[in-house]
């Protein structure tokens, strides 16, 4: 499904990740776990597609296909979908409009006919409410005054709704109190399976309490150091990431 | 002792000073207004980069020569885009009122020329102490427009559509005067187009007597022809508690400016005043404001958005002058530009002039590119980048579009919106 083979990527000349490779499977859900520092947002924004970043070596393949020759909405055109760490404001647009857009951009990218408005508005309806979104919310203006938690489950929203096949998880537990963080949970639980692969990345242990992945893989220097089971991450928790910090020195 | 600066008369001048001479006993009515109009214009000429507010329009360079007035054959029609539906139109076609004096739902309609000849209008009661160069040459030569009265207490709207239209290069002076009574609600549009690829010059001024307490929504959509120099002007006088918002729209003319003069003459007056400027190519596009706070207790919002793409040049200058009486004065002023393209510039001048003490006043100005990161977000999302550019300029707009309160209208100058987006992404 995504496999990311020695990828090398510098920013303003600063080497941010060092031959990172990595392969995760169509339905498995896969934990990158790293200290500060170690990429891992760099890592999400890449496979996205953000302009910033220079890729000197290496490749990602999505399906067999490199990615790293399409612009960010192609990529998500082709099934990618980056749940950003930071959802962006975008004030003026109200949530209804951008979700149209994005939803109806990524049909006709696929050859497939815009959705009738009934559609539309029913699919959003259903998603809205298994997330516990205020149908108010989706008149405001995307995320404009929106907590930390109603951010993340407008990401969540439109992950459910652009039906992506691979989704990459930024830091989606942060800033979220415990409850707000079962219901991003369980809204991503709900899309595991039917072949979609999951990429979660995550500072804490928190997250996978909720989101159990298949596999975890720890990042420093931007390089995975360490794959496993779920057990590594029980592991960080206890002793920290001072071991593969102390490998720098 | 420096020696003084002689200017030497343009052609233009000179062509406009003859041409005075030349007209002056038949233009019709307001002789006095007319001559001391003429006088000022004489003395100082054309406005050009010394003269601090067409610092950054100069028209004294821009106007080289002088084009005739012509009269339209036949009937000319506004274009379909530029209608609303539910605002009764009447045209103006090169600045003359097509339709006969009359009544349109409560407003009375004259010829601007007949009104003058009885006397029932004025030239310049709505400037109050507002002295501009521009205004003074439509006031000496402005023979064709409109005066449209409102009655107190009654409501009444208009789609005022200006039709410019020659085969060769022309020239326009126009003037309507709008006389809103007591307590009357107004919805004023008006709209500016003309021909593609023809130099031609506009002058035209509207003036907005609000009298006490009445409701005045002014919306003016600027299509003019892509080598049309449009020069306009909104002059109006708030009288005690009246509510005027204005907005300007542009996106058409090789060079535009648009001046708004507000003067309040009674207590309590409120005024929202709104701009969207859209240019590209190597359009200039000035909004020059002067919000004069005579008297106390009023307030102002201004508010100014202008998209700037190519190698355009977008002016905004916006001054508020509190007077020393006029305590209670709120006013508050912003104009944020965004700049789509590396060529394109803004030059953005907001100036407070307080004489009062007791006044909140505030302005602001800013001047940008998109947002990098609201772009990737959405193209994250699977929008292209021109759609996503057009979506943050929609948005960008937004905010001054939405004071427009009728919903057709708010309508089509949406459509405008998309429409010049739409061209930028062929493009």
């Amino acid at each position: 499904m995504l496999d990311i083979k020695n990828l090398h990527v510098e920013i303003d000349g600063k080497k941010i990740l060092n031959g990172l490779t990595l392969s995760v499977k169509a339905g498995e859900v896969a934990a990158i776990m790293g200290p500060n520092g170690s990429g891992k947002s760099t890592l999400s924004y890449v496979i996205a597609g953000k302009e910033d970043y220079t890729v000197t070596e290496g490749e990602i393949l999505l399906n067999g296909v490199n990615i790293l020759e399409m612009e960010a909405h192609e990529r998500a055109a082709a099934g990618l979908f980056l749940a950003f760490q930071y959802p962006l404001e975008i004030p003026g647009v109200a949530t209804m409009t951008f979700l149209k857009a994005t939803m109806n951009a990524q049909r006709k990218a696929r050859g497939e006919a815009e959705l009738t408005p009934g559609d539309f508005m029913k699919a959003v309806r259903g998603a809205a409410a298994t997330l516990g979104i205020n149908p108010d919310m989706l008149k405001r203006p995307l995320n404009v005054g929106f907590s930390g938690g109603e951010k993340k489950r407008m990401e969540i929203l439109q992950m459910t709704l652009l039906d992506p096949k691979f989704c990459i998880l930024d830091e989606t537990d942060s800033g979220l109190d415990i409850d707000a963080l079962r219901i991003v949970a369980e809204g991503v639980n709900a899309l595991r399976g039917q072949g979609r692969g999951m990429l979660v990345i995550t500072h804490y242990q928190r997250l996978l309490d909720h989101i159990v992945p298949d596999t975890v893989h720890v990042m420093a220097r931007g390089q995975i150091v360490k794959s496993g089971g779920p057990e590594i991450a029980l592991e960080l928790e206890k002793n920290g990431y001072a071991e593969y910090l102390s490998d720098a020195a | 002792m420096p020696a003084p600066v002689i200017q030497m008369r343009t052609p233009a001048e000179t062509a406009l000073i003859e041409r005075f001479e030349r007209e002056k006993s038949s233009l019709p009515g307001a002789k006095d207004a007319r001559a001391a109009a003429f006088a000022r214009f004489e003395k100082a000429g054309l406005p050009g980069r010394r003269v601090e507010s067409y610092h950054y329009t100069d028209i004294r360079n821009l106007m080289r020569s002088v084009a005739p007035e012509v009269p339209v054959e036949g009937e000319l029609i506004h274009s379909q885009h530029v209608g609303v539906e539910g605002i009764p139109v009447v045209t103006f076609a090169n600045g003359r009122l097509q339709s006969a004096s009359g009544m349109i739902g409560a407003a009375k309609l004259e010829q601007l020329d007949a009104a003058l000849l009885a006397g029932a209008a004025e030239l310049g009661t709505a400037l109050g102490a507002a002295n501009d160069a521009i205004v003074d040459i439509n006031t000496a030569f402005a023979s064709k427009g409109a005066f449209i009265s409102v009655p107190a207490g009654e409501k009444a709207s208009l789609h005022l559509a200006f039709v410019d239209h020659h085969d060769s290069a022309f020239a326009v002076h126009s003037r309507v005067v709008v006389s809103v009574g007591a307590g009357a609600e107004v919805l004023l549009y008006e709209s500016h187009e003309g021909p593609d690829n023809l130099p031609y010059q506009a002058n035209k001024v509207v003036e907005l007597l609000i009298s006490e307490g009445a409701k005045v929504q002014h919306i003016r959509l600027n299509i003019s022809g892509n080598k049309a120099l449009a020069l306009s002007t909104l002059a109006a006088s708030l009288g005690a508690d009246a509510e005027l918002m204005s907005l300007g729209f542009t996106s058409g003319a090789e060079t535009s400016r648009h001046q708004v003069f507000i003067t309040y003459a009674g207590e309590n007056a409120k005024l929202d005043l709104r701009g969207t400027t859209m240019i590209r190519g190597r359009q200039h596009a000035d909004t020059t404001l002067v919000v004069d706070h005579a008297v106390p207790h009023g307030e102002s919002r201004e508010l100014f958005k202008t998209v700037v793409d190519g190698e355009a040049q977008g002016v905004f200058q916006g001054k508020i002058i509190v007077r020393p009486h006029a305590q209670k004065t709120d006013g508050q002023m912003a104009s944020n530009a965004l700049l789509l393209s590396d060529e394109a510039g803004m030059s953005n001048k907001p100036e407070l002039e307080i004489f009062a003490d007791d006044v909140v006043c505030a302005h602001g100005a800013t001047c940008g590119a998109l947002d990098e990161n609201q772009l990737f977000y959405l193209m994250a999302r699977g929008l292209p980048r021109a759609d996503a550019e057009a979506l943050l300029v929609e948005a960008f707009l937004d905010e001054a579009l939405d004071a427009v309160t009728h919903e057709g209208l708010r309508e089509a100058l949406a459509e405008r919106v998309h429409v010049w987006l739409s061209a930028r992404k062929v493009a």
